[in-house]
């Protein structure tokens, strides 16, 4: 039963973590532990006995946890979730999501391929909703840029506020830029000419 | 017709030049190859990704091919070294604290493996009876030259390295802050990263890789046996422009060029300035004091690109010597056949680049440059000594394992 496996989750990215230790409770699995500190895993490593590793291969610390495992014999030889001989494609997927998971030798790949799986939608739910967090961030800024511009034309044009709207928007079509460059840079030119 | 893609993990180090350079001076489209560099965060992610494909090719560390084909990674994919990187490049950098302690029990000026070894070890003693905790050296991978050379240094200075200190595994560019924060005692890394301390004046180099076993090995280009089976052309062709690329490398006239081409942020992020150190081996050993070393740092000269038989044999001797591997006839074959002298033997034939004619040698016999025949014209080699006079002959690597079992007393 998957219920029986003791998991760990290793992870800088508190948010990421645990947005994968969510799914894989979810999915059933009771022992979930997490550490976002790489130096705890040494101390920890006995009393968790992990019988599946997950880190992400982005983590630079994947050499000094592989030497964890050597050291404790948690994981005799660990072997990268990825590497499941007659699947090349769910390596590529597993690599692709950044997501490079370790299971004990003999560990069967069915008991295995549903925790890779929930690891791999959750990595990417997590990265979609980081573009998402970024992507809002930059339409703020981007409208913020804009209110300011308008208040600059407003003030020394004596425009009023559709009018100089109108102007960013007419610029920013005749140079085939996007309004909110328009306004930064004017926002720059103002700048350099205040006193 | 177009040129051949070829995708090379490597690790951001000053021995990753040699790639970093036939990229950009036009040594691999000479070949009609296009390398794709890929900078890669661990050697774990390194190893893996050629075994699984990814990469075609990698900078890896030297005894790296050698763990995975005797079994000791998670992968099964067979690998080879067909070219070696270059010689030197590693030191070994300790706290401000311990270098002081060092200094008062007999160390210093300069980096010299005895002097460092046998005041290091009067410092583990001292500390031993005053209560004080082991101290605690860090290396970037458990099979790593810098793992061997540093506890083969400690073990000659007649340090126990499993029991009197502490070894651990940090990545190469996290040590420098390790040791700021206090978290190691020092490390053995290779460069830029005892330069980085040095110029931080957080610690001090105590000794050099070329200073405990000169013109020794670092890293090489691995890669799995089924893609070089597959595509030799591509790799006779790749082994040619990496070699003109390391050649190019090791001109003390292109080596601003070298440094400033490294030093980019999406390279190694580290300045020139620094890296103009280890090129020219004009040391900068911390706490004012700087050195000039001439064989620090090898990219090209004494056959730093071929891939010696002898040197696989003495990193499996050094597996064996630590207990990561069990010592059989068929696994020192495995070891020195993951070393293709062959390959890159056929792959410079003709090219008017000399090549030595014999795959191995007996490490630590040339005391003085020594010139030998070879493929393609003459050879200078070595010297090639370690620092506690010791040699290692391949042909009878049972007496040198059974010798190495004796650790010193405690």
């Amino acid at each position: 039963m998957p219920q029986t496996l003791s998991i760990l989750v290793v992870d800088d990215n508190r948010i990421r973590a645990s947005i994968i230790e969510d799914g894989l409770r979810e999915a059933g699995h009771a022992h979930v532990h997490v550490i976002t500190e790489i130096n705890e895993v040494a101390a920890r490593i006995g009393e968790i006995a992990p019988d599946v590793v997950i880190i992400d291969l982005e983590n630079p610390n994947r050499d000094m946890l592989e030497h964890f495992f050597a050291l404790s014999r948690a994981l005799q030889r660990p072997i990268a979730m990825f590497v499941d001989k007659a699947d090349p494609g769910s390596i590529e997927a597993a690599v692709d999501a950044g997501v490079s998971a370790y299971v004990v030798d003999g560990l069967r790949k069915e008991r295995v391929k549903p925790i890779l799986d929930m690891a791999i939608s959750r990595f990417r739910a997590f990265s979609r909703l980081r573009e998402e967090l970024a992507e809002a961030k930059s339409e703020l800024e981007n409208r913020k840029a804009i209110e300011k511009a308008k208040g600059i034309l407003m003030r020394t044009r004596g425009l009023s506020e559709d009018e100089a709207y109108a102007l960013l928007r007419r610029t920013a079509m005749n140079q085939n830029r996007k309004i909110a460059e328009i306004a930064q840079s004017l926002i720059t030119a103002a700048g350099l000419l205040e006193p | 017709m177009g040129l051949t893609p070829i995708t090379i993990g490597y690790v951001p180090l000053l021995d990753a030049a040699v790639l970093i350079a036939a990229q950009e001076q036009g040594f691999a489209e000479a070949e009609g190859l296009e390398f794709d560099l890929v900078r890669e965060t661990s050697w774990a992610n390194i190893r893996d990704r050629v075994a699984i494909g990814h990469f075609d090719l990698a900078h890896m560390l030297a005894p790296m091919p050698l763990s995975a084909n005797l079994g000791l990674t998670p992968l099964d994919a067979q690998m080879i070294a067909p070219m070696a990187l270059g010689l030197g490049g590693n030191a070994v950098t300790v706290s401000n604290a311990v270098w002081e302690q060092m200094r008062r029990a007999g160390a210093g000026p300069g980096v010299d493996a005895w002097q460092a070894g046998l005041a290091l070890k009067r410092v583990i003693a001292a500390r031993a009876k005053n209560g004080s905790p082991r101290l605690r050296l860090a290396v970037v991978h458990p099979e790593s030259g810098h793992n061997y050379e540093l506890r083969y240094w400690l073990a000659a200075s007649g340090i126990d390295p499993r029991h009197d200190v502490e070894i651990v595994i940090v990545p190469p560019s996290f040590q420098p802050d390790a040791l700021a924060a206090g978290r190691i005692d020092g490390y053995c890394v290779g460069e830029p990263f005892n330069s980085v301390a040095a110029a931080r004046g957080i610690g001090r180099t105590v000794t050099t890789k070329s200073s405990i076993w000169r013109s020794s090995p670092e890293k090489v280009l691995g890669t799995r046996l089924q893609w070089a089976e597959r595509y030799p052309e591509r790799l006779g062709a790749i082994l040619r422009a990496v070699t003109r690329a390391a050649r190019w490398s090791g001109d003390p006239a292109n080596r601003e060029a070298l440094a400033r081409m490294l030093a980019r942020e999406d390279r190694l992020g580290v300045s020139d300035a620094i890296l103009m150190r280890a090129l020219t081996g004009d040391l900068m050993l911390g706490r004012g004091e700087n050195l000039k070393v001439d064989d620090f740092f090898i990219p090209y000269e004494r056959a730093a690109n071929f891939p010696w038989q002898s040197h696989a044999l003495w990193f499996y001797a050094q597996m064996v010597r630590w207990g990561q591997a069990s010592h059989s006839a068929g696994n020192a074959q495995i070891a020195a056949r993951t070393y293709r002298p062959d390959l890159y033997r056929a792959a410079l034939a003709g090219m008017g680049m000399a090549v030595p004619s014999a795959n191995a040698k007996i490490e630590g016999a040339l005391v003085e440059p020594t010139a030998l025949g070879a493929q393609g014209g003459m050879l200078t080699l070595g010297p090639d000594g370690f620092f506690d006079g010791t040699q290692f002959d391949p042909d009878d690597l049972d007496a040198y394992i059974a010798a190495q079992s004796d650790l010193p007393a405690q």
